[in-house]
Parts: C-alpha cells; structure tokens; sequence
C-alpha cells in the first residue's frame, strides 16, 4: 500500500499552462499519474496536450472528478491557487511554489484546515507514491516500487530527497510513498502529520525522516517516534556546517537564536532511540542496518 | 532583508509608535545640523547591520552640536567590530542622531512567526537592553508569549494579560496598548520576519517611545512593497552574496577553501557537510537551482572563484529530470569561458539521467576536471587536492 496518493488519485494542474506545469503535466502522465484535468483561468474550454483546461478548479473537480491538486503559478498568485483548491472540495493540495511569504501562509493553513484538506509544500517537489502515483516534480526513475522492504521517506528537501531515494533504491529498497513537504517556514504538513500514517500503513517497514536545520520539527518529530510509533525510524539532519543567522537557500533553513542547530536535531533523534546517519552518503546503509538487510 | 535602525524607526513611527526626535547624518556637519535643530544633548549612534554597538564604542552622547559634530567625525568612517560583525567589523557610514532620553523603565517588545502554531506570536519581557536571547537562556519565565490570530488579531485580554505582566501603570495602558498594536501592523503590513523594539523605554514622565528598533523584512514579501527594496544597503552585504544575488543563485560566503556549487539548498547543505566530514572546510553554500543551465553554471564558477581562497571546486549535481549530459556541456562551457582559464581543480560528481554519456564530455574536454562517482567519492577526492 501507500500513504495519500495511489492509483485512483485523480491530478488536476493548476497553471497547466505555463513553462514548468506544462513540462511535469507531461512527465507525470507518463509516470502513469491520472492527470485529468488543468486549470488556467481564461483558457477555460480548451484543450492541453490531451487535457481539458478549466477556468477555475470547482470545475475540474466537477466535471473530472479532480481529488488532488498541484500548483504550478507564481508565488503573487499561489495562496489563491491553494484557497480555491481547499474550497472546491480538493482533499490533496501540493504546492510546488517556492517564494510565498509566511504571513499568506499563515491565513492558508487555516483555510485548508477548515476545510479539511491536506496541504504538502509550498516549496516542495511533491509527493510519489512509486509504481501507482507522481504527483510533483521528482524524477520518477530513481524510486523503486518492489524491493526486500519497504520505507516511506518524508524530507524538507528536493534533491536531497532524490539522493536518499537513489541509495536506497541501489540497495533494494522500495518506497512505500515518499514526501517533499517543502523548504519554508510553515509548511501545510509537517513529519508529525505524516509519520503516523506510515505507522499506519501495513505495507510500510520503517521510515526515513530526512531535516535540516531551522525550526522544531525533527525534534517533535523524534519525540512523536519515541511516543507513538513501533516502526523504526531512520533519520538525517542537513546542515551540520551552516553558518547560525543565514538563511541557507530555503527560507526555513536558518539556525536563529542559537535555536535549531543540527546539533540539537540529532541529539534529540538518538536520545528518542531514531537511526541517524551522520553522513548523508550512508542514508542508504543505516536504512538497511535498521531493516536488518545484509 | 535587514536595514537599519533609522529606517526602521521611521517606519514604526508610521504605524504610530513614538521613537525620540532625530535623523540620520552621513557627515559631522549633517551630524551637527540635526543636532542643532533637536537643541539639547543627543546621542549619536552608528548604522550598522548588527547588534552589539554600544559596547563596540558605535554609540556616544553630545552635549551640544559642536560636540555632535567631533563624535559623528568619530564615529563614521571607523570600523565597529561587535559580537554580530564578526573580527572583521563593518565600516560605519552614517550615524542616527537622535534627542537623549531619560528612562525610568526598559522593556523588550518583538514579533516574529512562531512555526509551531503558524501564526505570529508578539513576545514581550521587562528586561529590556538585553538581547531576547540572553534572557531566553538566563530567565525563561521572565518572557511572555501571545500569540496572534489571523482571525482575530490580538485580543483585549491578551494585552490586559501583558500590561499586568509587565507592570505598566494604569495611566500607561492607553499609549503600551498603540505601541503593541502598532508594532503588530507594521509586522503585518509590511511583511516583516521580525519586528523588534528593544529597549522600548517608559520615561520619567511617562512617555513610553521605540529607543531601539529593528525590523527584519521577508524578501518573499518584496513583490507587494516595492517602496522596501529601496531600503536595501549593499554596502552592509558581502561582495560575493551582492552579485550572486544579481544572477539569482542563493550564494553565502564562508571561511573554508573548498568551493562547491550544487543544485538545490538540502543537498548543497549536505554537500558542505561531507566535505567537513572528509576533512576540508567549504568556502560556501552555493544553490544553482533546478535548472543548472551553461549560463548558470558559468555565474556559480566566477563567483566562487571571485573568492581567492578557494583552492578546490566539487560540483555536485542530481540531474533528476535535467540530463547530466547537458549539464555537463554545460561545465565545460562555463570553465572554458573562464578569463584567464580554469586555474583550481574541479571535481565533478553527476548523478541521473545520461550520466555515462556526461562522464565522456568530461573527459574529452581535455580540462582539469575530475569526474567523482557517488557523494563519499567526490568529496574525499576534492579534500584530497587541497591536502596535496
């Protein structure tokens, strides 16, 4: 099984028009994702590639049957794109947007709370669950469907995530489902969120958590596995060497105050009795030790 | 963004917070002028991107203008070095001068976005002049928290809360009430990261005024206030970080010698780890984005190599979807195009789609460039060529 998306998540693509929705439209598709519909408002009517173009989301939803959403349209314009989703009924809203300022999101993540729909991102590559679903921007041939076990991956970074894919997929390791939930400071789900529904799921052998520095969330996150889980939890922390005050490339990752060292992280992982890999080249390998795979 | 302390008074002022009589001076005649038209003993104070200024000998008092004058000529053109700057300091090119007040209390207001509950949280203690760290470690009850409703905004029972925390005196309550609310438009309003008035100061008479402010503002925020970008000091930002931020590559300088260059911000954090954990220190962060085109590419070299300590370059990039053999092109474009040719060795770790066909345009370029398989590999090899 998998967590969130499957084979029966219906996509629509808000800003399937535009460089970047139009260019993963199509990867998605051929990832086997059911894209069924995109949203450009004013090109409503029309077609994209095989797809039929509404002006707004409700529409898609209506028409379609559109359950999950992504957002390709720039960040001026993404907290809308999100709203509207929430409000048409969408129950998966995935943000790719990078730049939307906190304050917008701090209105955002109330809405869709409210609605009770499921943010992932902004600023994020989205969510895979590999063989049934790609609902972002990651390469789709780095994730493995079927290996000796299963984990599930949930990561604060895009590349990073795809390096720690690659090294468990070498090592025949499958991903049940694996999650980008962004680079900002509020992001809509957070490893709290998605860690008991890995937990839950029966298909799925133990969990990667992948942080970086800035924030508490590793922390919570850590107490959360001691707390709650009997799945084992693997775990790595980017940002060992980043400077304290700088924001290191995603608006999140800033170690203020002396608060959200990777130090802190990691110290709180181990103490809540999570696998920590201290180099980010054996993400891989401390998998497969806590798996017991030889 | 950061600016600074008179930038950011005159736009708390807007929102109704009262901040002593003053304005900024580049020069001791302006320092002098201003201090004539205040008319009474002022304190000079130099603008800088960082704390500490005080004990750094930034900020001096002056009886007359005369006296403004000699101070400001002290004051501008030195080089403050305060726990913020670094051993280096920051030149100090402007001095804030502003009228001397008498204080009865210090007390500390700010307001940031608190993660947790992804809504602002006005924090608020009576020891004022310290930094809101040092009392976090030292007292942490000695700091109150409210947080503030996108729905509701802070409510009445929550400044009454504060107000009696804080011992402010009935006949204060109306004048902390505007300042508190002030502050918490401003921080709305003009998308601030952290607004902060430390000291916010209760006069003998009973005035209650910003005598330091600070305001943090969110660089994703620019596009709704262009007024803000204005306010922008490039000369208070390091060189290398300026005109990386003219390309938009997210650059930031460090101390190391081992320059890397890595597409997307988890994985160059990462990069700069392994390289630590290898044994070299990274000269930076540096994330090209999803794109890494030749253009890209050939920025990201010159301004890691516009840094003359960098003895090595790794380059590390996950093609994902973009092909490796592209990216490839890509680099040997750009160090071709380097004035003066590629003069460090480079060792390049390419991961994803066409990475075999990558790794031959590599090698028939016939440059310095040292193609790594695997994220250990590469960085071993490129500490390898500063320990040589």
């Amino acid at each position: 099984m998998s967590i969130i998306v499957d084979q029966n998540t219906r996509v629509v693509v808000q800003g399937i028009t535009g460089g970047e929705g139009s260019f993963h439209a199509a990867q998605m598709k051929a990832y086997g994702t059911k894209v069924v519909a995109g949203v450009t408002p004013g090109k409503g009517g029309t077609q994209h590639e095989g797809t039929p173009v509404f002006n707004g989301v409700a529409e898609a939803v209506k028409k379609e049957g559109a359950n999950a959403s992504i957002i390709f349209v720039p960040a001026s314009f993404a907290t809308d794109a999100i709203l509207e989703s929430a409000d048409a009924g969408i129950a998966v809203i995935i943000c790719i947007t990078e730049g939307i300022p906190p304050l917008d999101m701090v209105k955002a993540s109330r809405y869709v709370a409210e609605k009770k729909a499921r943010l992932i991102g902004p600023n994020c590559p989205g969510i895979i669950s590999p063989g049934k679903c790609k609902i972002g921007i990651m390469p789709g041939d780095i994730f493995l469907a079927k290996g000796k076990k299963k984990v599930g991956v949930i990561s604060r970074s895009g590349t990073l995530t795809y390096e720690a894919v690659k090294q468990l997929s070498e090592l025949g390791i499958a991903q049940s489902t694996a999650i980008g939930i962004g680079g900002d400071p509020i992001v809509g789900s957070i490893f709290t969120d998605l860690l008991p529904l890995f937990e839950a799921d029966p298909e799925t052998d133990g969990v990667m958590v992948i942080g970086e520095i800035g924030g508490n969330a590793e922390e919570d996150a850590a107490r959360l596995v001691k707390a709650k889980m009997k799945k084992p939890v693997a775990a790595f922390v980017a940002g060992m060497t980043a400077p304290p005050g700088r924001r290191m490339g995603h608006a999140g990752a800033i170690i203020s105050g002396g608060k959200g060292t990777a130090t802190e992280k990691i110290n709180t992982f181990k103490e809540c009795g999570v696998a920590v890999a201290q180099s980010p080249a054996e993400i891989g390998s401390t998998v497969a030790k806590m798996l017991k795979i030889k | 963004m950061k600016i600074h302390e008179y930038q950011a008074k005159e736009i708390i002022a807007r929102y109704g917070v009262k901040i002593p009589k003053g304005q900024v001076a580049f020069n001791p005649q302006e320092a002098r002028k201003v201090a004539e038209t205040i008319g009474k003993k002022v304190v000079v104070k130099a603008q800088i991107h960082a704390g500490g200024r005080g004990k750094g000998g930034g900020i001096k008092t002056a009886d007359n203008p005369a006296e403004a004058e000699k101070v400001a000529g002290q004051i501008i053109g030195m080089t403050l070095v305060t726990h913020q700057t670094g051993p280096e300091g920051r030149k100090v090119k402007s001095v804030l001068v502003e009228e001397a007040s008498n204080v009865a209390r210090e007390l500390y207001i700010g307001v940031v976005v608190d993660r947790n509950t992804a809504q602002p949280v006005l924090i608020a203690s009576a020891e004022g002049g310290m930094e809101i760290e040092e009392v976090a470690k030292k007292n942490p009850e000695k700091i109150l928290r409210e947080g503030i409703s996108p729905i509701t905004g802070l409510l009445s029972f929550q400044l009454r809360r504060l107000t009696a925390a804080l011992g402010i005196t009935k006949e204060q309550t109306k004048a902390f009430a505007a300042v508190i609310q002030g502050l918490v438009n401003c921080f709305q309003k003009e998308d601030c990261t952290l607004a902060e008035i430390n000291p916010l100061i209760v006069t003998p008479e009973g005035d209650i005024m910003a005598l330091d402010a600070k305001l943090n503002l969110d660089d994703n925020g620019l596009f709704r206030h262009p007024d803000q970008v204005k306010l922008r000091d490039l000369a208070e930002e390091d060189p290398l970080e300026v005109e990386a931020s003219k390309f938009n590559l997210n650059y930031i300088h460090l101390d190391g010698n081992v320059g890397c260059m890595v597409n997307g911000a988890g994985l160059a954090m990462a990069t700069m780890d392994i390289i630590k954990y290898s044994g070299g220190e990274p000269a930076n962060f540096l994330d090209v984005g999803g794109g890494a085109s030749a253009e890209t590419i050939g920025n990201g070299f010159r301004i890691i190599l516009g840094d003359p300590k960098v003895k090595a370059i790794l380059v590390n990039i996950f093609g994902g979807i973009v092909r490796c053999d592209r990216v490839a092109t890509g680099i040997v474009q750009a160090a071709q195009s380097l004035p003066g040719g590629l003069q460090v060795p480079l060792v390049v770790r390419l991961e994803g789609t066409n990475a075999k066909e990558a790794g031959q345009i590599l090698k028939e370029s016939k440059l310095n460039i040292v193609e790594a398989k695997g994220l250990k590999a590469a960085a071993e090899k490129v500490v390898s060529f500063i320990k040589k």
